[in-house]
């Protein structure tokens, strides 16, 4: 594994120590570019947004005018459609999460089920834009509906909240499940009263983390949602209905710049959505492992 | 004895629940091929694979109708290649510096900074793009377009740098401490450790974590919609308006293409190949990891 010729170079001590002193700051440098760039990102977008952040518009509706728009319909799709996608995927998520760590079988089929989770999660989100667009939209005939939304984002969050969650159950200690078999305990009875309650905070941390992806996802919702006009909250699941990363598009997409620092406002709106999201699972986190 | 029968009947019930929802999350990856390759037999039915992967134009929405995917695929090609002359080898540095250089504290104030950079969604990223990049590069190169393919091939790099970073990372952390020991004590320093020893060691978990960055470059959507443009011609010039296969797939859907018709069946072909491309690169990945794997066992 060593180079052989490592030791075999003397004599060109001082100028080897410069090269690495070079190649420690160049190190230094280039992990100085992702910190420099996520800085420039955020002054960037709050130079232009924090200018139209007031009430105005956070309970406004989109307008052709754009001192009077604002990013209440799209607050309240984002709403309803995390919402929607959360009761649908996390029962199926964790149902399968228990499934595949406590009752299947292991073998090839369950091998070949993995690898197929595992690969979904790296398909383009765009992707699942075209088959929501064909399945829930036209097929189920859900049309551009909250409905078709949430279903949409429920098959692209899958994935990753049924990995995050077999981790969680895969960290529950062995000797806890077999004490319980050994006292005459069903397969369920061990899940729900030994398994579950301890993985349940790193099963909700995992869900909390992919439903802010879902949250800030944009490009299946254009494919299946209504970008642009929305002017009124929606009433239910069929609804027609916009979410906040669709009307930030909306508004950058349009050429005069008083729109895009609308989309500036609006992201600012987002990226503080998803902190609070992200600041909750950290802190669950964080509690849970103070417990144990 | 009833209660016993009961708890059995629950048991049952339960286990059905369960697989039930295994096999939908299973059959969404089988669905998915079966959809679009179902969907795109209508579109090669009627223009041939020959024309798809050979002709040079593709025009579907104008008179003159033409199929060539090469201007999409070259598109997209090109913006994930500038995206890995950023990433890679800042990603790679990033991670040389996090596994071998940094304390743990820095560390710990580091990997927090990736993870914000990696959460932060594409639209925000293409917002950046378009009103910072662009306009720095116009300043710059003051011919190019408003719409160009440079500024989004950055900041797709930019976005993908703590894929590459964290997973690079991964791999490195993972060599053994007597591989560096070994070399420190053959008199080498913590360059010619880390380049000439932890690097090669780490090798295959690098590759598969830049095969996977630039699966995620291709697949990326909302940035090159916003300041790549949306005009399909096959270029090299990176200053110019260029359409990926993802804003193709957005700009399609987004106008109003009668439902059926050919050109509607386009974005089952386009979406078809994105998501074969994509695929071989993860499973590349995948296998590369597997396999040293279990060369180290």
């Amino acid at each position: 594994m060593i180079p052989h010729d490592l030791a075999a170079r003397p004599g060109t001590g001082p100028r080897r120590e410069a090269r690495g002193r070079r190649f420690a700051v160049l190190c230094g440098l280039a992990t100085a570019v992702g910190v420099l760039a996520l800085l420039v990102l955020l002054e960037d977008i709050l130079l232009d947004g924090l200018g139209v952040l007031d009430t105005q518009f956070l309970t406004g509706f989109a307008s052709r005018s754009p001192e009077r728009a604002g990013i209440r319909a799209a607050l309240a799709g984002s709403a309803w459609i995390l919402g929607l996608t959360v009761a649908i995927a996390f029962p199926v998520a964790l149902g399968a999460a228990i499934y595949l760590e406590e009752y299947a079988p292991r073998g090839r089929l369950t091998q070949l089920v993995q690898a197929n989770i595992a690969n979904l999660a790296g398909v383009p989100s765009i992707v699942y834009g075209i088959v929501g667009l064909t399945v829930f939209v036209r097929w189920a005939g859900l049309g551009r509906s909250l409905l078709s939304g949430a279903l949409t984002l429920t098959i692209l969050i899958l994935p990753v909240l049924v990995i995050s969650a077999q981790e969680a159950i895969r960290s529950v200690p062995r000797e806890l499940r077999e004490a319980a078999y050994g006292l005459g305990a069903t397969r369920w009875q061990v899940v729900r009263h030994q398994v579950l309650p301890r993985a349940f905070p790193g099963v909700l941390t995992g869900a909390i983390l992919a439903l802010s992806r879902a949250a800030g996802e944009t490009a299946p919702l254009i494919l299946v949602g209504a970008v642009g006009f929305i002017a009124f909250t929606p009433r239910g699941p069929m609804d027609e209905f916009t979410v906040l990363p669709l009307q930030i598009y909306d508004w950058i997409s349009r050429p005069q710049s008083e729109f895009h620092a609308l989309a500036a406002g609006g992201i600012i709106v987002l990226l503080a959505l998803l902190l609070a999201m992200n600041a909750a699972a950290i802190i669950l986190r964080n509690r849970y492992r103070d417990r144990r | 004895m009833d209660f016993r029968r009961r708890r059995h009947l629950g048991e049952a019930l339960i286990h059905g629940f369960l697989l039930l929802s295994t096999a939908l999350s299973a059959l969404a990856a089988l669905g998915i091929v079966v959809l679009l390759a179902v969907e795109s037999f209508g579109f090669f039915s009627r223009v041939s694979l020959l024309e798809f992967i050979t002709d040079t134009r593709w025009s579907p929405l104008f008179q003159d109708q033409h199929f060539g995917i090469l201007p999409l695929a070259s598109a997209s090609l090109m913006v994930a290649t500038g995206a890995a002359l950023v990433a890679l080898p800042t990603g790679l540095l990033t991670a040389i510096f996090l596994s071998e250089y940094a304390s743990r504290g820095t560390r710990r104030v580091l990997k927090p900074v990736l993870e914000i950079l990696a959460g932060i969604p594409t639209v925000v990223y293409g917002y950046f793009a378009l009103t910072f990049v662009t306009p720095l590069i116009r300043w710059f190169l003051p011919g190019t377009g408003v719409f160009n393919a440079a500024s989004a091939a950055i900041v797709v790099g930019i976005m993908i740098i703590p894929t590459v970073a964290s997973l690079s990372e991964d791999a490195l952390r993972a060599v053994p401490d007597g591989l560096r020991e070994a070399a420190y004590g053959l008199g080498a320093t913590r360059m010619e450790v880390s380049t000439r020893v932890v690097v090669p060691a780490a090798l295959s978990g690098v590759a598969a974590a830049f095969i996977l960055a630039l699966s995620r470059a291709i697949g990326e959507t909302m940035v090159v919609t916003i300041a790549a443009g949306s005009i399909a011609r096959l270029t090299l010039n990176p200053l110019e308006a260029v359409q990926t296969m993802t804003a193709y797939i957005v700009a399609v859907s987004r106008g109003d293409t009668p439902q059926g018709s050919l050109e509607y069946q386009t974005l089952f072909a386009v979406g078809l190949t994105l998501f074969l491309v994509t695929l071989a690169l993860n499973l590349v990945s995948q296998k590369i990891l597997r396999e040293s794997r279990q060369e180290d066992a």
